[in-house]
Protein backbone atom coordinates (compact mmCIF):
# COMPACT_ATOMS: atom_id res chain seq x y z
CA UNK A 1 0.00 0.00 0.00
CA UNK A 2 1.13 3.54 -0.71
CA UNK A 3 -1.38 6.21 0.30
CA UNK A 4 -0.45 9.86 0.22
CA UNK A 5 -2.72 12.41 1.85
CA UNK A 6 -2.86 16.17 1.86
CA UNK A 7 -5.22 17.46 4.55
CA UNK A 8 -5.95 21.15 4.62
CA UNK A 9 -8.34 23.71 6.04
CA UNK A 10 -8.61 26.42 8.68
CA UNK A 11 -6.58 26.26 11.87
CA UNK A 12 -8.93 24.99 14.58
CA UNK A 13 -10.79 22.52 12.37
CA UNK A 14 -8.67 19.62 13.56
CA UNK A 15 -6.73 19.32 10.31
CA UNK A 16 -3.51 18.18 11.96
CA UNK A 17 -5.45 15.70 14.10
CA UNK A 18 -6.92 14.02 11.02
CA UNK A 19 -3.36 13.48 9.83
CA UNK A 20 -2.21 12.29 13.20
CA UNK A 21 -5.06 9.77 13.41
CA UNK A 22 -4.23 8.36 9.98
CA UNK A 23 -0.48 8.21 10.68
CA UNK A 24 -0.95 6.71 14.14
CA UNK A 25 -3.34 4.07 12.81
CA UNK A 26 -0.79 3.20 10.15
CA UNK A 27 2.00 2.90 12.69
CA UNK A 28 -0.12 0.67 14.96
CA UNK A 29 -0.71 -1.60 11.96
CA UNK A 30 2.98 -1.89 11.06
CA UNK A 31 3.03 0.43 8.09
CA UNK A 32 5.75 2.98 7.49
CA UNK A 33 4.26 6.42 8.09
CA UNK A 34 5.22 10.07 8.01
CA UNK A 35 3.31 13.16 9.13
CA UNK A 36 4.58 16.52 7.98
CA UNK A 37 2.73 19.69 9.01
CA UNK A 38 2.89 23.06 7.40
CA UNK A 39 4.29 25.25 10.13
CA UNK A 40 4.64 28.93 10.51
CA UNK A 41 2.64 31.85 11.79
CA UNK A 42 -0.52 29.76 11.71
CA UNK A 43 -3.32 30.36 14.14
CA UNK A 44 -7.01 29.74 14.66
CA UNK A 45 -8.72 30.97 11.51
CA UNK A 46 -5.51 30.85 9.45
CA UNK A 47 -4.58 27.98 7.19
CA UNK A 48 -3.35 24.61 8.40
CA UNK A 49 -2.30 21.61 6.38
CA UNK A 50 -0.35 18.41 6.70
CA UNK A 51 1.04 15.66 4.49
CA UNK A 52 0.64 12.04 5.56
CA UNK A 53 2.19 9.03 3.85
CA UNK A 54 1.26 5.45 4.72
CA UNK A 55 3.37 2.86 2.96
CA UNK A 56 4.55 -0.74 2.95
CA UNK A 57 8.07 0.46 2.19
CA UNK A 58 10.49 2.97 3.70
CA UNK A 59 9.27 6.50 2.99
CA UNK A 60 11.51 8.72 0.91
CA UNK A 61 10.40 12.29 0.58
CA UNK A 62 7.81 13.12 3.27
CA UNK A 63 6.46 15.87 1.03
CA UNK A 64 3.31 14.90 -0.85
CA UNK A 65 3.13 16.31 -4.35
CA UNK A 66 0.83 13.72 -5.93
CA UNK A 67 -1.78 12.86 -3.35
CA UNK A 68 -3.96 9.78 -3.64
CA UNK A 69 -6.39 11.60 -1.33
CA UNK A 70 -6.81 15.30 -0.64
CA UNK A 71 -9.10 16.43 2.15
CA UNK A 72 -10.07 20.11 1.80
CA UNK A 73 -12.06 21.66 4.63
CA UNK A 74 -12.23 25.16 3.20
CA UNK A 75 -12.42 26.89 -0.17
CA UNK A 76 -8.80 28.06 -0.44
CA UNK A 77 -7.61 24.49 0.26
CA UNK A 78 -9.82 23.12 -2.53
CA UNK A 79 -8.32 25.57 -5.01
CA UNK A 80 -4.76 25.22 -3.76
CA UNK A 81 -4.55 21.43 -3.62
CA UNK A 82 -6.81 20.35 -6.50
CA UNK A 83 -3.73 20.28 -8.71
CA UNK A 84 -1.89 18.11 -6.19
CA UNK A 85 -4.29 15.18 -6.55
CA UNK A 86 -2.69 12.31 -8.46
CA UNK A 87 -4.47 11.17 -11.61
CA UNK A 88 -7.30 8.88 -10.52
CA UNK A 89 -7.11 10.20 -6.97
CA UNK A 90 -9.90 11.76 -4.96
CA UNK A 91 -10.53 15.22 -3.60
CA UNK A 92 -12.80 15.11 -0.52
CA UNK A 93 -14.23 18.42 0.61
CA UNK A 94 -16.62 19.85 3.14
CA UNK A 95 -19.45 20.94 0.86
CA UNK A 96 -21.06 23.03 3.58
CA UNK A 97 -17.98 25.29 3.53
CA UNK A 98 -16.64 24.85 0.00
CA UNK A 99 -18.29 26.03 -3.20
CA UNK A 100 -16.69 23.45 -5.50
CA UNK A 101 -15.09 24.74 -8.68
CA UNK A 102 -13.78 21.53 -10.24
CA UNK A 103 -11.35 22.06 -13.11
CA UNK A 104 -10.14 18.49 -13.70
CA UNK A 105 -11.79 15.46 -15.27
CA UNK A 106 -9.10 12.93 -14.28
CA UNK A 107 -9.82 12.92 -10.54
CA UNK A 108 -12.84 12.17 -8.36
CA UNK A 109 -14.65 14.76 -6.28
CA UNK A 110 -16.52 13.74 -3.13
CA UNK A 111 -18.37 16.44 -1.23
CA UNK A 112 -19.66 15.87 2.30
CA UNK A 113 -21.73 18.41 4.22
CA UNK A 114 -19.54 17.66 7.20
CA UNK A 115 -19.80 20.89 9.17
CA UNK A 116 -23.56 21.22 8.62
CA UNK A 117 -24.36 17.62 9.56
CA UNK A 118 -21.97 17.60 12.51
CA UNK A 119 -23.49 20.82 13.83
CA UNK A 120 -27.01 19.39 13.47
CA UNK A 121 -25.91 16.42 15.55
CA UNK A 122 -24.46 18.76 18.17
CA UNK A 123 -20.91 17.83 17.26
CA UNK A 124 -19.85 20.93 15.34
CA UNK A 125 -16.22 20.62 16.33
CA UNK A 126 -16.04 17.08 14.93
CA UNK A 127 -16.76 17.87 11.28
CA UNK A 128 -13.21 16.69 10.61
CA UNK A 129 -14.14 13.20 11.84
CA UNK A 130 -17.22 13.11 9.58
CA UNK A 131 -14.89 13.61 6.65
CA UNK A 132 -12.50 10.99 7.97
CA UNK A 133 -15.38 8.51 8.11
CA UNK A 134 -16.24 9.18 4.49
CA UNK A 135 -12.61 8.98 3.39
CA UNK A 136 -12.10 5.67 5.21
CA UNK A 137 -15.19 4.17 3.64
CA UNK A 138 -14.37 5.32 0.09
CA UNK A 139 -10.59 4.89 0.09
CA UNK A 140 -10.60 1.64 2.11
CA UNK A 141 -7.25 2.65 3.54
CA UNK A 142 -8.21 1.15 6.92
CA UNK A 143 -11.20 -0.71 8.32
CA UNK A 144 -13.20 1.41 10.75
CA UNK A 145 -12.49 -0.95 13.67
CA UNK A 146 -8.76 -0.57 13.16
CA UNK A 147 -9.11 3.20 13.34
CA UNK A 148 -11.29 3.03 16.46
CA UNK A 149 -8.66 0.89 18.15
CA UNK A 150 -5.96 3.44 17.28
CA UNK A 151 -8.19 6.31 18.40
CA UNK A 152 -8.02 4.93 21.95
CA UNK A 153 -4.31 5.72 21.98
CA UNK A 154 -4.83 9.32 20.91
CA UNK A 155 -7.67 10.42 23.19
CA UNK A 156 -6.28 12.25 26.24
CA UNK A 157 -6.53 10.09 29.37
CA UNK A 158 -8.28 12.94 31.17
CA UNK A 159 -11.04 13.18 28.54
CA UNK A 160 -12.11 9.60 27.80
CA UNK A 161 -15.55 10.79 26.62
CA UNK A 162 -13.86 12.16 23.48
CA UNK A 163 -13.36 8.61 22.27
CA UNK A 164 -17.09 7.91 21.97
CA UNK A 165 -17.76 11.29 20.36
CA UNK A 166 -15.03 10.88 17.74
CA UNK A 167 -16.11 7.32 17.05
CA UNK A 168 -19.72 8.40 16.61
CA UNK A 169 -18.68 11.16 14.19
CA UNK A 170 -16.51 8.79 12.12
CA UNK A 171 -19.35 6.25 11.95
CA UNK A 172 -21.83 8.93 10.91
CA UNK A 173 -19.45 10.08 8.16
CA UNK A 174 -18.93 6.53 6.94
CA UNK A 175 -22.69 5.98 6.70
CA UNK A 176 -23.33 9.01 4.50
CA UNK B 1 13.84 -1.86 22.06
CA UNK B 2 10.88 0.16 23.29
CA UNK B 3 7.46 0.22 21.67
CA UNK B 4 7.13 2.52 18.69
CA UNK B 5 5.74 5.98 19.30
CA UNK B 6 4.81 8.73 16.87
CA UNK B 7 7.02 11.72 17.59
CA UNK B 8 8.27 14.96 16.11
CA UNK B 9 11.98 15.15 15.36
CA UNK B 10 12.43 17.93 17.90
CA UNK B 11 10.78 15.87 20.64
CA UNK B 12 12.67 12.70 19.69
CA UNK B 13 16.02 14.50 19.98
CA UNK B 14 15.06 15.87 23.40
CA UNK B 15 13.92 12.47 24.70
CA UNK B 16 17.04 10.79 23.32
CA UNK B 17 19.23 13.38 25.05
CA UNK B 18 17.55 12.66 28.38
CA UNK B 19 18.03 8.92 27.88
CA UNK B 20 21.70 9.64 27.10
CA UNK B 21 22.07 11.03 30.60
CA UNK B 22 21.80 14.69 29.71
CA UNK B 23 20.61 16.36 32.90
CA UNK B 24 21.09 19.99 31.94
CA UNK B 25 19.49 21.94 29.13
CA UNK B 26 19.94 25.64 28.48
CA UNK B 27 18.09 27.20 25.59
CA UNK B 28 16.09 29.99 24.16
CA UNK B 29 13.01 29.42 21.96
CA UNK B 30 13.09 29.91 18.20
CA UNK B 31 11.04 28.41 15.38
CA UNK B 32 11.36 25.68 14.08
CA UNK B 33 13.05 23.99 17.09
CA UNK B 34 10.97 25.31 19.99
CA UNK B 35 9.55 21.83 20.70
CA UNK B 36 13.02 20.80 21.92
CA UNK B 37 12.79 23.44 24.65
CA UNK B 38 9.13 22.73 25.35
CA UNK B 39 9.76 19.00 25.72
CA UNK B 40 12.80 19.58 27.93
CA UNK B 41 10.85 21.92 30.19
CA UNK B 42 8.30 19.15 30.75
CA UNK B 43 10.66 16.17 31.06
CA UNK B 44 13.74 17.52 32.87
CA UNK B 45 11.98 17.97 36.23
CA UNK B 46 10.75 14.34 35.98
CA UNK B 47 14.34 13.04 35.83
CA UNK B 48 15.76 15.45 38.43
CA UNK B 49 17.38 17.41 35.65
CA UNK B 50 17.41 21.12 34.99
CA UNK B 51 15.70 22.99 32.19
CA UNK B 52 16.55 26.64 32.06
CA UNK B 53 15.32 29.19 29.55
CA UNK B 54 18.18 31.64 29.38
CA UNK B 55 17.78 35.36 28.72
CA UNK B 56 19.45 34.94 25.32
CA UNK B 57 21.28 32.46 23.13
CA UNK B 58 24.59 33.99 24.20
CA UNK B 59 23.74 33.33 27.84
CA UNK B 60 22.56 29.79 27.04
CA UNK B 61 25.80 28.74 25.34
CA UNK B 62 27.88 30.17 28.18
CA UNK B 63 25.78 28.22 30.68
CA UNK B 64 26.59 25.16 28.57
CA UNK B 65 30.27 26.16 28.79
CA UNK B 66 30.07 26.26 32.58
CA UNK B 67 28.14 23.02 32.95
CA UNK B 68 30.48 21.19 30.55
CA UNK B 69 33.48 22.49 32.52
CA UNK B 70 31.92 20.94 35.62
CA UNK B 71 31.78 17.58 33.81
CA UNK B 72 28.03 17.42 33.19
CA UNK B 73 26.32 16.04 30.09
CA UNK B 74 24.76 19.20 28.72
CA UNK B 75 22.91 20.32 25.62
CA UNK B 76 21.58 23.44 23.99
CA UNK B 77 19.37 23.85 20.97
CA UNK B 78 18.49 26.60 18.54
CA UNK B 79 17.90 27.46 14.91
CA UNK B 80 20.10 29.38 12.49
CA UNK B 81 20.03 32.98 13.82
CA UNK B 82 20.32 31.68 17.37
CA UNK B 83 23.22 29.42 16.40
CA UNK B 84 25.02 32.46 14.97
CA UNK B 85 24.75 34.09 18.38
CA UNK B 86 26.29 31.00 19.99
CA UNK B 87 29.42 30.97 17.83
CA UNK B 88 31.69 32.80 20.28
CA UNK B 89 30.75 30.36 23.01
CA UNK B 90 31.32 27.38 20.72
CA UNK B 91 34.82 28.57 19.89
CA UNK B 92 35.61 28.92 23.61
CA UNK B 93 34.15 25.49 24.37
CA UNK B 94 36.24 23.94 21.60
CA UNK B 95 39.29 25.88 22.84
CA UNK B 96 38.74 24.59 26.37
CA UNK B 97 38.35 20.98 25.13
CA UNK B 98 34.88 20.55 26.58
CA UNK B 99 32.21 18.07 25.51
CA UNK B 100 28.66 19.20 24.80
CA UNK B 101 25.88 18.73 22.26
CA UNK B 102 24.37 21.52 20.18
CA UNK B 103 21.23 21.13 18.09
CA UNK B 104 20.70 23.29 15.00
CA UNK B 105 17.32 22.90 13.32
CA UNK B 106 18.19 25.00 10.30
CA UNK B 107 15.88 27.61 8.75
CA UNK B 108 16.36 29.90 5.78
CA UNK B 109 18.84 32.77 6.08
CA UNK B 110 20.81 34.99 6.09
CA UNK B 111 19.75 37.37 8.84
CA UNK B 112 16.42 36.50 10.39
CA UNK B 113 15.63 34.90 7.04
CA UNK B 114 12.53 32.74 7.28
CA UNK B 115 11.27 29.83 9.33
CA UNK B 116 11.03 27.15 6.64
CA UNK B 117 13.58 24.32 6.22
CA UNK B 118 17.06 25.04 4.84
CA UNK B 119 20.61 23.67 4.77
CA UNK B 120 22.33 26.99 4.34
CA UNK B 121 24.26 26.72 7.63
CA UNK B 122 26.55 24.00 6.24
CA UNK B 123 29.59 26.27 5.98
CA UNK B 124 29.00 27.68 9.45
CA UNK B 125 28.69 24.22 10.97
CA UNK B 126 31.51 22.45 9.16
CA UNK B 127 34.06 25.19 8.52
CA UNK B 128 34.24 26.81 11.90
CA UNK B 129 31.58 29.42 12.49
CA UNK B 130 33.52 30.79 15.41
CA UNK B 131 37.17 31.85 15.30
CA UNK B 132 40.30 29.75 15.56
CA UNK B 133 41.52 26.33 14.48
CA UNK B 134 38.70 24.08 15.57
CA UNK B 135 35.99 21.80 14.26
CA UNK B 136 32.62 20.69 15.45
CA UNK B 137 31.65 17.11 14.80
CA UNK B 138 28.48 17.55 12.72
CA UNK B 139 25.88 14.79 12.48
CA UNK B 140 23.04 14.96 9.95
CA UNK B 141 20.05 12.67 10.63
CA UNK B 142 17.55 12.05 7.84
CA UNK B 143 14.78 10.23 9.74
CA UNK B 144 13.28 10.65 13.18
CA UNK B 145 14.72 7.30 14.22
CA UNK B 146 18.14 8.52 13.18
CA UNK B 147 17.57 11.67 15.28
CA UNK B 148 17.41 9.33 18.28
CA UNK B 149 20.32 7.13 17.30
CA UNK B 150 22.62 10.05 16.47
CA UNK B 151 21.71 11.92 19.66
CA UNK B 152 22.86 8.89 21.68
CA UNK B 153 26.01 8.83 19.56
CA UNK B 154 26.61 12.59 19.84
CA UNK B 155 27.01 12.52 23.62
CA UNK B 156 29.42 9.60 23.46
CA UNK B 157 31.56 11.20 20.75
CA UNK B 158 31.59 14.48 22.71
CA UNK B 159 32.71 12.80 25.93
CA UNK B 160 35.16 10.41 24.30
CA UNK B 161 37.07 13.05 22.34
CA UNK B 162 36.25 16.08 24.54
CA UNK B 163 34.73 18.03 21.66
CA UNK B 164 31.46 19.86 20.99
CA UNK B 165 29.16 17.87 18.68
CA UNK B 166 26.42 19.44 16.59
CA UNK B 167 23.32 17.67 15.33
CA UNK B 168 22.15 19.52 12.26
CA UNK B 169 18.63 18.97 11.00
CA UNK B 170 16.26 21.21 9.12
CA UNK B 171 12.83 22.57 9.95
CA UNK B 172 11.14 19.68 8.17
CA UNK B 173 12.96 17.09 10.29
CA UNK B 174 12.20 19.00 13.47
CA UNK B 175 8.49 19.34 12.73
CA UNK B 176 7.59 16.04 11.11
CA UNK B 177 6.43 12.94 12.97
CA UNK B 178 7.47 9.36 12.26
CA UNK B 179 7.36 6.18 14.31
CA UNK B 180 10.38 5.93 16.53
CA UNK B 181 11.65 3.57 19.19
CA UNK B 182 14.20 4.27 21.86
CA UNK B 183 16.82 1.53 22.08
CA UNK B 184 18.07 0.74 25.56
CA UNK B 185 20.83 3.27 26.22
CA UNK B 186 24.17 1.69 27.02
CA UNK B 187 25.07 3.34 30.32
CA UNK B 188 27.95 0.96 31.01
CA UNK B 189 30.54 3.00 29.10
CA UNK B 190 32.19 5.56 31.33
CA UNK B 191 34.28 8.50 30.27
CA UNK B 192 37.26 10.08 31.94
CA UNK B 193 36.19 13.34 33.53
CA UNK B 194 39.15 13.76 35.85
CA UNK B 195 39.75 17.12 34.17
CA UNK B 196 36.39 18.53 35.28
CA UNK B 197 36.06 21.50 37.60
CA UNK B 198 33.83 19.77 40.07
CA UNK B 199 34.71 19.70 43.72
CA UNK B 200 38.26 18.62 44.68
CA UNK B 201 37.03 17.23 47.98
CA UNK B 202 40.37 18.55 49.31
CA UNK B 203 41.88 15.39 47.81
CA UNK B 204 43.47 16.63 44.61
CA UNK B 205 44.87 19.74 42.98
CA UNK B 206 42.30 22.03 41.46
CA UNK B 207 41.54 21.67 37.76
CA UNK B 208 41.51 24.67 35.46
CA UNK B 209 39.38 25.00 32.33
CA UNK B 210 40.60 27.78 30.11
CA UNK B 211 41.05 28.80 26.50
CA UNK B 212 43.57 31.62 27.01
CA UNK B 213 47.23 30.84 26.30
CA UNK B 214 49.42 33.92 25.94
CA UNK B 215 52.56 31.99 25.04
CA UNK B 216 52.38 31.14 21.31
CA UNK B 217 54.46 27.96 21.64
CA UNK B 218 52.18 26.66 24.33
CA UNK B 219 49.05 27.51 22.30
CA UNK B 220 50.48 25.98 19.14
CA UNK B 221 51.27 22.75 20.98
CA UNK B 222 47.73 22.54 22.34
CA UNK B 223 46.15 23.30 18.95
CA UNK B 224 48.20 20.57 17.27
CA UNK B 225 47.35 18.12 20.01
CA UNK B 226 43.68 18.88 19.42
CA UNK B 227 44.26 18.43 15.71
CA UNK B 228 45.49 14.89 16.41
CA UNK B 229 42.19 14.18 18.12
CA UNK B 230 40.37 15.55 15.06
CA UNK B 231 42.42 13.13 12.95
CA UNK B 232 41.30 10.29 15.21
CA UNK B 233 37.69 11.39 14.87
CA UNK B 234 38.08 11.45 11.09
CA UNK B 235 39.52 7.95 11.21
CA UNK B 236 36.96 6.47 13.58
CA UNK B 237 33.72 8.37 13.24
CA UNK B 238 33.24 9.24 9.56
CA UNK B 239 29.95 7.83 8.35
CA UNK B 240 28.00 7.72 5.11
CA UNK B 241 25.43 5.53 3.45
CA UNK B 242 25.39 4.72 -0.25
CA UNK B 243 22.66 3.37 -2.50
CA UNK B 244 22.94 1.95 -6.04
CA UNK B 245 26.49 3.30 -6.34
CA UNK B 246 28.23 0.14 -7.61
CA UNK B 247 27.28 0.70 -11.24
CA UNK B 248 26.11 4.32 -11.04
CA UNK B 249 27.03 6.81 -13.75
CA UNK B 250 25.50 9.77 -11.96
CA UNK B 251 26.03 9.86 -8.20
CA UNK B 252 23.93 12.26 -6.15
CA UNK B 253 25.27 13.52 -2.84
CA UNK B 254 22.66 14.77 -0.38
CA UNK B 255 22.24 14.79 3.39
CA UNK B 256 19.41 15.04 5.90
CA UNK B 257 15.82 15.09 4.69
CA UNK B 258 16.93 16.12 1.19
CA UNK B 259 18.70 12.79 0.85
CA UNK B 260 15.22 11.23 1.08
CA UNK B 261 13.85 13.48 -1.64
CA UNK B 262 16.94 12.71 -3.75
CA UNK B 263 16.37 8.99 -3.15
CA UNK B 264 12.91 9.27 -4.76
CA UNK B 265 14.51 10.95 -7.77
CA UNK B 266 17.20 8.27 -7.99
CA UNK B 267 14.59 5.50 -8.01
CA UNK B 268 12.61 7.29 -10.73
CA UNK B 269 15.79 7.74 -12.77
CA UNK B 270 16.59 4.03 -12.42
CA UNK B 271 13.08 3.21 -13.61
CA UNK B 272 13.85 5.29 -16.70
CA UNK B 273 17.07 3.33 -17.31
CA UNK B 274 19.44 6.02 -16.02
CA UNK B 275 22.09 4.58 -13.74
CA UNK B 276 21.82 6.95 -10.80
CA UNK B 277 23.08 6.41 -7.27
CA UNK B 278 23.13 8.28 -3.97
CA UNK B 279 25.69 8.92 -1.26
CA UNK B 280 24.26 10.26 1.98
CA UNK B 281 26.86 11.76 4.31
CA UNK B 282 25.79 11.09 7.91
CA UNK B 283 28.76 12.99 9.32
CA UNK B 284 29.19 16.36 7.59
CA UNK B 285 32.38 16.88 9.57
CA UNK B 286 34.32 14.66 9.24
CA UNK B 287 33.17 14.55 5.63
CA UNK B 288 33.12 11.09 3.97
CA UNK B 289 35.88 11.99 1.50
CA UNK B 290 37.19 8.47 1.07
CA UNK B 291 33.76 7.00 0.30
CA UNK B 292 33.23 9.63 -2.38
CA UNK B 293 36.77 9.26 -3.76
CA UNK B 294 36.25 5.50 -4.10
CA UNK B 295 33.01 5.90 -6.02
CA UNK B 296 34.58 8.67 -8.16
CA UNK B 297 36.85 5.99 -9.66
CA UNK B 298 33.87 4.52 -11.53
CA UNK B 299 31.21 7.26 -11.64
CA UNK B 300 30.90 9.60 -14.62
CA UNK B 301 29.37 12.58 -12.85
CA UNK B 302 28.43 13.78 -9.37
CA UNK B 303 25.46 15.94 -8.41
CA UNK B 304 25.31 17.69 -5.05
CA UNK B 305 21.71 18.42 -4.04
CA UNK B 306 21.21 20.89 -1.22
CA UNK B 307 18.80 23.37 0.27
CA UNK B 308 21.35 26.15 -0.17
CA UNK B 309 23.04 28.01 -3.00
CA UNK B 310 25.83 25.43 -2.98
CA UNK B 311 27.93 24.74 0.10
CA UNK B 312 28.56 20.99 0.50
CA UNK B 313 29.33 20.90 -3.24
CA UNK B 314 32.82 22.26 -2.43
CA UNK B 315 33.54 19.29 -0.17
CA UNK B 316 32.25 16.96 -2.87
CA UNK B 317 34.60 18.62 -5.38
CA UNK B 318 37.56 18.23 -3.03
CA UNK B 319 36.73 14.54 -2.52
CA UNK B 320 36.16 13.85 -6.24
CA UNK B 321 39.43 15.68 -6.87
CA UNK B 322 38.87 16.33 -10.57
CA UNK B 323 38.16 12.72 -11.52
CA UNK B 324 34.79 13.69 -13.04
CA UNK B 325 32.47 16.69 -13.23
CA UNK B 326 30.60 17.78 -10.09
CA UNK B 327 27.27 19.46 -10.70
CA UNK B 328 24.95 21.23 -8.31
CA UNK B 329 21.22 21.59 -7.82
CA UNK B 330 19.82 23.66 -4.99
CA UNK B 331 16.77 25.46 -3.67
CA UNK B 332 17.08 27.90 -0.83
CA UNK B 333 15.29 30.37 1.40
CA UNK B 334 13.02 27.66 2.82
CA UNK B 335 11.95 26.08 -0.47
CA UNK B 336 12.14 22.29 -0.42
CA UNK B 337 12.90 20.65 -3.77
CA UNK B 338 10.48 18.00 -5.04
CA UNK B 339 11.73 14.75 -6.60
CA UNK B 340 10.70 15.82 -10.13
CA UNK B 341 13.02 18.85 -10.12
CA UNK B 342 15.95 16.68 -9.10
CA UNK B 343 14.99 14.07 -11.68
CA UNK B 344 14.96 16.77 -14.38
CA UNK B 345 18.51 17.68 -13.41
CA UNK B 346 19.59 14.01 -13.51
CA UNK B 347 18.07 13.64 -16.99
CA UNK B 348 19.86 16.83 -18.11
CA UNK B 349 23.19 15.47 -16.87
CA UNK B 350 22.57 12.04 -18.43
CA UNK B 351 22.25 13.66 -21.85
CA UNK B 352 25.74 15.09 -21.47
CA UNK B 353 27.39 11.75 -20.62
Amino acid sequence: MQKEFIISGFGGQGILFIGKLLAYTGMKNDYQVSWLPSYGPEMRGGTASCNVIISDDAIGSPLVTEATEVIAMNGPSFVKFEKSVAKGGTLYYDSSLVQPTPTRDDINYVGVEATKLATEMGMGKLANMFLVGKVLKESKVFELDVVFEALKGLVPAKKPELYDLNKKAIEAGANL
Amino acid sequence: MSEKVLMKGNEAIAEAAIRSGCKLFFGYPITPQTEVSAYMSKRMPQVDGLYLQAESEVAAINMVYGAAAAGARVMTSSSSPGISLKQEGLSYIAGADLPCVIINIVRGGPGLGGIQPAQSDYFQATKGGGHGDYNLVVLAPSTIQECVDLTYKAFDIADHYRVPVMIMGDGMLGQMMEPVSFPEHDDSVSFDKSWACDTTGMKRKKNIVNSLYINPDELETLVWERQKRYDLITENETRAESFFCDDADIVLVAYGTIARVAMNAVKKARAMGIKAGLIRPITLWPFPEQEIADIAKTAKSFLSVEMSTGQMVYDVKLAVNGKCPVEFYGRTGGVVPVPQEILDKIVEISKKL
